[in-house]
């Protein structure tokens, strides 16, 4: 009979050592939440308490600088951030994305810088990872469905990337448009969306420091469903802005005409500022599911980022504005 | 008659629904359980819909004896689709904090509510007068005439799925319930002016 000696793996390879050295901040979490649980008894539909189970080929992210930006909120676990997913060149359903997103490939990856700016060009994902110190950012992300999570990203921010391509006076915005490809995103073979997914920011809100360049999340290389290999992450607007699997950067002196605007404007607009004023023509956005609660919880103005943003749109009717 | 079997039938989707949650919660249960309740509900009110003209198109009459059976059924998952949508959607962070003004607003201002709403509560009354007492009280013709209900429920409860829903490609898709709806209709309006031609001849 054949007897099988465990795999040859140390304790090092299997969880990360970011992961590792904050052991006890998640033994703190699960406490926190045990308490929760036990003051709250529908607190929690299968939470499972800052669980860190990763893919274990992904490239590791490591150095991370902390972020004074970071939420100390319970986070998701890695499996809600990476089977729960809107991206639709992957399917319509949530599960989709988790499921066929493996025939993306994220490498090799360029991104191309147009437009109104000093240093256009074709730039290399490898080179641009390493453009500023990577950091993680613990952020609320709310969608526009009204449901809600909170993620570990890592990345940097996005006023450092934009720099670097000396935008002119004449770039006001700027435009992010995702991969189009139906051999790697089958989902582009039905017209859900118009592709490619386009999106955009005004450029104070793209220099604004809460603005990321996303590359990973829970310590590793953005997984392929989660936009893979680099997306933009704005925690105070509805996820459809924080566009993924971007190839195309923009300069624009004009406002673009993003995905979810030009399929249903009245519904949708440019600046998707999370708002619990403003409703949804077809449900409230005064309240939303975190993911794992059972119970709502009130949304927050901004997103809860209002302090750090709000004046960005001073004076503006956010009515009209949506 | 299997009226036994009829009602594991209508009894298996729930059955799965729970297999499948203890089985793997996933990530929005809650998500989950209204979408599949809500379905099973439009499904259940088509296949109430479907036994009438497929007794024209059959001859079996004894299919009506499952008409009350599934139509309650419908009920019963439609009630539960409804439950779940308030108590999930307007209770916050804790049973003691009620958003009524919340809820006012969904019935009053949201098209896919007031559909959804309106699809329910005309089933109420159907629920209710679906014993032979009621029938007896009633008389036939009455009866038939209130039942007549479901008509609009099943419409009310398509257009309530097709406002819900953003993006209409499988697997979720209104349309193919919009084209089953409007098939079951039409059977009704063509067997009535049938009827009709055949009256006046």
């Amino acid at each position: 009979m054949l007897i099988k000696k465990a795999a040859d793996l140390k304790e090092s390879e299997v969880t990360p050592k970011e992961l590792f050295l904050r052991r006890r901040e998640f033994i703190a979490a699960a406490g926190v939440t045990a308490a929760a649980v036990a003051t709250n008894g529908f607190g929690m539909l299968g939470g499972d308490d800052g669980e860190a189970a990763q893919n274990p080929a992904a490239q590791k992210l490591t150095d991370l600088k902390k972020s004074p930006f970071s939420t100390d909120e319970k986070l998701n676990s890695y499996r809600d951030v990476t089977t729960y997913n809107n991206f639709y060149e992957f399917g319509t359903d949530k599960a989709d994305p988790a499921k066929y997103a493996h025939t993306l490939q994220p490498r090799p990856w360029t991104v191309v810088v147009e437009g109104q700016c000093g240093k256009p060009g074709r730039y290399n994902i490898e080179d641009i990872m390493k453009w500023a110190p990577l950091e993680e950012r613990i952020y609320r992300l709310r969608c526009v469905e009204a449901w809600s999570m909170v993620i570990p990203w890592i990345g940097y921010p996005m006023s450092e990337f934009i720099k670097r391509f000396e935008p002119t006076s004449k770039a006001k915005y700027v435009v992010f448009r995702t991969l189009v490809d139906q051999k790697q995103m089958p989902g582009q073979t039905e017209p859900a969306l118009q592709w490619p997914y386009i999106e955009g920011l005004r450029m104070d809100e793209a220099m604004h420091p809460l603005t990321l360049v996303g590359l990973g999340l829970y310590g590793e290389v953005l997984p392929n469903q989660n936009g893979a290999p680099i997306r933009l992450v704005v925690p105070w607007k509805y996820g459809f802005k924080s566009i993924k699997s971007i190839v195309r950067v923009t300069f624009s002196e004009d406002e673009p005409i993003n995905t979810w605007k030009q399929q249903q404007s009245q519904e949708y607009g440019f600046y998707a500022n999370v708002n619990p004023q403003v409703d949804h023509p077809r449900w409230s956005q005064g309240s939303e599911r975190r993911i794992g609660e059972f119970f709502r919880r009130k949304t927050l103005m901004f997103n809860g980022y209002g302090d750090q943003v709000a004046s960005l749109y001073a004076g503006m009717d956010l009515r009209k504005n949506y | 008659m299997f009226k036994p079997a009829a009602w594991l039938l209508c009894l298996a989707p729930l059955a799965y629904l729970t297999y499948s949650l203890y089985q793997d919660p996933g990530v929005n249960p809650i998500e989950t359980v209204t979408n599949f309740t809500g379905i099973w509900t439009l499904r259940l009110i088509m296949i109430t819909l479907a036994i009438t003209p497929l007794r024209w198109l059959t001859g079996i009459n004894q299919l009506v004896n499952y008409r009350r059976l599934v139509g309650l059924f419908a009920f019963f998952y439609g009630a539960l689709h409804f439950v779940i949508y308030i108590v999930t959607t307007f209770f916050i962070e804790g049973f003691s904090n009620f958003d009524a003004s919340g809820l006012a607003a969904d019935l009053t201002t949201r098209p896919y509510i007031i559909a959804g709403f309106t699809a329910f509560v005309l089933m109420i009354p159907l629920a209710v007068t679906s014993t032979q007492g009621w029938i007896r009280r009633l008389g036939g013709r009455n009866w038939n005439w209130l039942h007549k209900l479901i008509y609009i429920t099943a419409i009310a409860a398509v257009l309530h799925y097709w406002w819900k829903v953003s993006v209409k490609l499988p697997p979720v898709n209104p349309r193919n319930y919009a084209i089953l709806v409007a098939i079951l209709l039409a059977f009704r309006l063509w067997r009535y002016f049938a009827k009709r031609a055949a009256s006046e001849v």
